[in-house]
């Protein structure tokens, strides 16, 4: 069946709204035609992935837009921009000029928009950018596809740069893939009921398992049975790491996520095609993985927040820390969104971390190029994510560790 | 002299398509993986590592398609180094897009032509080939 337009959808077309909600409607009129869609659904929010500068295209893009006329149809939210607005210092200009005057010039272009100021990539960790159970929307950044789908039950496929923008302004996307209820029934089956109770209070377990799923589940959806309890923030290092290491846009957890209260929920009714039995010996060799590192070298970094850390990790950290201070040679970058740094200022957080020479990093991540002042040498993360793509993309040894272990080894100048 | 094997398929942008076939061995993610600077592969895992595609009729197997995709075949079709068409046996929006946005953008695009399996397995590398008719001819 051939995708009928409606009448608006057929003046953006046409072009009688401007050229830009035409390129918009052909963008997404594409994407349904690629993926055989044969109708629209509404969306009610997107958080958008293309005001990250990627290039002169995606800054020319920016400027057609906006020079054509382009309107928004639902609240829009930006994810995390290659630049921090308040730490100049990070990405300095002088090093990358082209990169960083063009990521200034396009966060001024979709805030121009009309797109609200976020910046982050954990937009569910602040009540606008937590979509209702159910709800169609529109993700971009890897991890927030996951949560939006896995933790929080709204409907989105993964959308790329160019694409997620067009949908929030025409307000639609194609009805295909995860949108649809047989699209988001469980097909492999991940039994971690096995494991000990110490790998059950590993902060490590969530993302070495998201590594696990993320490797093993290929085309399908992923299932995790026998897993007793998780948070979210448990359950966004899972999914982070599931879609770093292996583009995981939905994982459901028995008795944990909302469309798995059971099993059989989870699946449709429908027996899964593949169980894999999770050991310990599968979360070992995700975590030999994450590290490049001797682990000897001098440190020299550790990079915390991604994605970006919510209070409670926040609180954590600084608990963790407790006063001391940073040995020498030693930065800590701690990546997080503008509202949780709001949150965090009240409680005094924010003045703790800097007291023991910490920073806290906003509107950006550390994990990609070009790279972070202060990333020169052996760096620790505790997030799977981060390793995952620091290994490639920044050419330093780095190790994967918890954050307890992160604290410590910050403390002592190498990796305890 | 035989002319060019005229391909079945679909067109998923349409446009000029016509010239010797590259194939390439496993999929090929261009962000990442491709310099829009030279137009040569970067992937170092990719058996094809330093591969120039600059004005090549791509073969792609697979996809690799990922959210960056469209930004780095778009600066390369500004550039002139991208592919000058490619043909790939799964539809992946992020080319598609990037290759749509750069003809409203630029004015020239990197045409794809969608075709099947047993197609892709007959193309020798090398092969002259040419698209099937578009809409607009």
């Amino acid at each position: 069946m051939a995708l009928a337009l409606d009448e608006q959808e057929q003046r953006w077309l046409d072009g009688h709204d401007g050229a830009a909600m035409q390129l918009a409607m052909r963008l997404v009129l594409a994407a349904a035609e690629v993926s055989g869609a044969t109708s629209f659904v509404p969306i009610e929010s997107a958080h958008i992935n293309s005001c990250h500068y990627s290039g002169s295209l995606s800054l020319d893009f920016a400027e057609f837009l906006l020079a054509e006329g382009a309107v928004l149809s639902v609240p829009t939210h930006t994810n995390a921009s290659l630049i921090s607005c308040d730490l100049p210092t990070l990405r300095p200009e002088a090093a990358t000029p082209t990169e960083v005057a063009g990521a200034r010039r396009l966060m001024e272009i979709y805030e121009a928009l009309g797109c609200s100021s976020m910046w982050t990539c954990a937009p569910y960790q602040q009540p606008e950018g937590r979509p209702p159970f159910g709800a169609h929307v529109v993700g971009s950044e890897s991890n927030a596809v996951g949560f939006t789908n896995s933790v929080l039950g709204a409907r989105t496929n993964k959308y790329g740069d160019l694409l997620d923008i067009s949908a929030a302004l025409v307000g639609r996307v194609p009805f295909v893939g995860l949108h649809t209820d047989e699209g988001r029934r469980a097909t492999h089956r991940f039994d971690v009921s096995g494991l000990s109770d110490v790998w059950f209070d590993d902060p490590n377990l969530p993302h070495l398992l998201g590594v696990v799923v993320g490797k093993a589940v290929g085309a399908g959806i992923g299932v995790i049975d026998g897993w007793p309890s998780a948070g979210e923030d448990e359950l966004k290092a899972l999914v982070a790491a599931g879609a770093a290491a292996g583009g995981v846009d939905l994982v459901h957890v028995v008795g944990i996520t909302p469309e798995a209260p059971t099993l059989e929920a989870a699946s449709g009714g429908v027996p899964v095609a593949r169980t894999t039995v999770v050991g310990p010996e599968d979360l070992a060799a995700a975590a030999a993985e994450l590290t490049t590192a001797a682990g000897d070298e001098p440190l020299r970094a550790v990079c915390l927040g991604t994605p970006h850390f919510s209070i409670d990790e926040l609180a954590e950290l600084v608990d963790r820390l407790d006063g001391r201070r940073l040995a020498e040679g030693v930065t800590m970058l701690v990546t997080t969104s503008r509202a949780v740094a709001a949150e965090a200022a009240l409680r005094g957080l924010d003045d703790r971390l800097a007291a023991s020479g910490g920073s806290l990093v906003l509107d950006t991540c550390t994990y990609y190029p070009p790279r972070s002042t202060g990333i020169d040498g052996f760096t620790l993360t505790n997030s799977a994510k981060w390793a995952y793509y620091g290994r490639g993309m920044l050419d330093v040894p780095i190790a994967f560790t918890s954050l307890e272990r992160c604290v410590e080894s910050a403390v002592a100048g190498r990796w305890v | 002299m035989m002319g060019p094997l005229v391909l079945e398929g679909r067109w998923l942008v349409e446009g000029e398509l016509r010239g010797a076939v590259l194939r390439l061995d496993e999929p090929l993610s261009f962000w990442g993986g491709f310099d829009p600077v030279t137009g040569r592969i970067i992937d170092r895992s990719h058996a094809q590592h330093g591969v120039s595609l600059a004005g090549r009729v791509v073969a792609m197997p697979g996809s690799r398609g990922s959210s960056g995709t469209p930004g780095v075949l778009g600066e390369s079709i500004r550039r002139g180094t991208a592919p000058a068409a490619m043909l790939v046996t799964k539809a992946d929006i992020n080319l598609v897009a990037g290759s749509l946005t750069a003809a409203a953008l630029y004015g020239t695009s990197c045409p794809i032509l969608l075709v099947a399996s047993e197609v892709f397995a007959g193309l020798v590398d090398g092969a002259r080939v040419a698209g099937p008719p578009t809409s607009s001819l």
